[in-house]
């Protein structure tokens, strides 16, 4: 079946939920993943919200992560400190992130574009939540379209921790051993990130895209997986239930 | 041998955010306010107009509960901008709608930041934009987490919680938090500084005449929030008989002891969403941000539901009034009414 670039990176991300894992979303794409790993792959996965939802069954998708969607026939309706402090004890495995920019060791700006604090270019939401997950869950992922503006050598804020400045600097500052970036899943490939120097590591690339313009769409030089893999384009399963189930009216693929 | 703590720690110099902190976290200040606020179970019924009128001073430091358009006590945002209240201090703990319309007021004069601007997957709010990107309200950022962790220090009446979150980002450094050594383990923590607003107002299903308050749905930090508040103001959805809380101990998340005043406000929330109640009215937020391109067409739109309206029923029924709320209801059950 035809797909467009979201419809990917939503399969791509739904795969990499396994069944009886905890992962707190946000509203759009990665919900739409959760949803999809849920009713395709993970029955048990156990899907989050930081205004306290737990456990729900989405009947539609959310439009605020606080709205009673949210926790639609959930198993608790909890409040923001019960879920961040499941995240901060270790129980929480994933969070998904997005932002404006990010760079190789991961880091996110989802705050403002500018060099003044106090008169930014553009001015962002702000952190909201993401900074927390990104601090506390185990593994972070991202999925976004991939150009150079976006994957940028220089931050302009890190809004969200990845490897702040690679190797141990992120224990270092304090944040708990073990946690951090673990997949950046774009329209062109997969990204990992290495064990030591913790750097943006390309693990596989998208159907129809080249080494070359994964490449020429980063703002700085990615690392390269000893074996490349091809991503495995989204089943005719994966679609379906993504379109007839999971986002029926488009919203976040129709994007 | 005995645990020491390494020189080295000692000598370590702390870490700090260079950002302004708004509020004092002082327990022993708090407690001073709190030794004279009245504990006795007196009727608190009151209204919306007098409520922001003798609780709400310019300048002060105030907080909204809820969650972006989800809770949010509607008649008391739109009374604060309607009394034109100046200079004043805002918690913004993933505020949306509630940020936005004390924005276009020209309400707030300082900010804590986790999440404003944005509307979450409705888009972004032109107005609240370029009043932050033109410096006139100055801001100190933190995350949901922090707010919700510096209501808690509050709440427990301590001037601070150690965390694990913003270490190591520009988060920290805009912020007002600082890096301490756990004198346990030598781990480090973010210190966050307890947050204690003036005023709170808190939208909630079910309360008594005293200020028993019922909430059903995720409660968001709104518990702490009305502990750590000096002066909160309900409003609910229904104001429910005294024998009902009695009966039902439990569902009390909210005792009478931290509330200075009651308001019944139904369909308090709209146009946002009221768990179990209504769903929030997308096209209503639509026009809003529609409306906030353009400073003029926004200028005219607080004209005719705002400053041109007496109250929040007066709102409520130029949007619709009980026709739209029984749509709105209908969605929030997720009954397919053609």
């Amino acid at each position: 079946m035809e797909y467009n670039p979201m419809e990917l990176m939503i399969c791509v991300a739904a795969r990499n939920l396994e069944d009886g894992a905890t992962v707190v979303v946000g509203t759009g794409a990665p919900c739409a993943a959760a949803m999809l790993a849920q009713k395709l792959y993970s029955p048990n996965l156990c899907i989050m919200f930081e205004a306290g939802g737990v456990a729900p069954i989405l009947p539609t998708m959310p439009i605020s992560v606080g709205d009673s969607r949210t926790f639609h026939k959930a198993i608790m309706a909890s409040s923001m400190p019960e879920v961040m402090e499941t995240c901060q004890r270790g129980m929480v495995d994933y969070t998904f992130l997005g932002g404006a920019q990010i760079d190789m060791y991961g880091n996110i700006n989802s705050t403002m574009i500018g060099d003044d604090y106090e008169k930014p270019k553009v001015r962002f939401p702000g952190s909201g939540g993401a900074n927390d997950l990104a601090s506390l869950c185990w593994r972070t992922m991202m999925m976004t379209v991939q150009d150079a503006r976006r994957f940028t050598d220089k931050l302009d804020f890190i809004t969200s921790p990845g490897y702040l400045h690679g190797g141990r600097s992120r224990y270092e500052a304090g944040l708990p051993e073990g946690t951090g970036p673990y997949r950046i899943i774009t329209n062109m490939a997969v990204m990992g990130f290495d064990d030591e120097t913790k750097w943006m590591t390309v693990l596989s690339i998208n159907p129809g895209y080249s080494r070359k313009d994964v490449q020429d769409n980063c703002g700085f030089e990615l690392k390269w997986a000893k074996k490349i893999e091809d991503t495995k384009p989204p089943t005719d399963d994966e679609l379906r239930i993504l379109r007839e189930e999971v986002d029926p009216h488009r919203y976040i693929i129709g994007r | 041998m005995a645990m020491s703590v390494h020189d080295s720690d000692m000598r370590e110099e702390l870490l700090s955010g260079k950002n302004e902190l708004f509020t004092d976290p002082d327990p022993d200040h708090a407690r001073a306010f709190f030794r004279n606020k009245s504990r006795s179970m007196k009727p608190k019924l009151a209204n919306v107009k007098d409520v922001v009128r003798d609780m709400i001073k310019d300048g002060d430091y105030i907080a909204i509960g809820g969650f972006g358009a989800n809770r949010i006590p509607t008649a008391i945002i739109h009374e604060i901008v309607r009394q034109r209240k100046k200079h004043l201090g805002f918690a913004g703990h993933t505020s949306t709608h509630d940020f936005q319309v004390l924005v276009a007021g020209e309400c707030i004069e300082r900010c804590d930041v986790a999440y404003i601007i944005g509307l979450e997957a409705r888009g972004l709010s032109p107005n609240a934009r370029r009043a932050v990107e033109s410096g006139k309200i100055k801001l100190t950022e933190w995350t949901n987490a922090s707010l919700s962790w510096r209501l808690k220090a509050a709440a427990m009446g301590i001037s601070f919680i150690p965390t694990r979150n913003i270490l190591g980002t520009d988060t920290f450094g805009q912020s007002a938090a600082k890096v301490i050594t756990c004198p346990f383990t030598g781990k480090k923590y973010a210190a966050m500084p307890a947050l204690f607003p003036d005023f709170a107002a808190i939208h909630v299903h079910e309360a008594d005449i005293y200020g028993n308050c019922r909430v059903y749905g995720a409660s968001v930090s709104d518990f702490d929030l009305a502990k750590a508040s000096k002066r909160v103001v309900i409003t609910a959805e229904r104001i429910i008989p005294h024998d009902e809380i009695r009966r039902e101990p439990e569902k009390t998340v909210i005792p009478f002891w931290c509330v200075d005043a009651v308001i019944e406000v139904p369909y308090g929330s709209y146009p946002g969403n009221m768990p179990y109640e209504y769903f929030s009215d997308e096209e209503h937020l639509k026009t809003w941000l529609k409306v906030e391109k353009d400073p003029k067409e926004l200028e005219k739109f607080l004209q005719e539901q705002i400053y041109g309206v007496d109250n929040f029923y007066d709102y409520l029924n130029i949007n619709g009034g009980i026709e739209k709320m029984k749509k709105l209801r209908a969605i929030e059950y997720l009954i397919n009414n053609k």
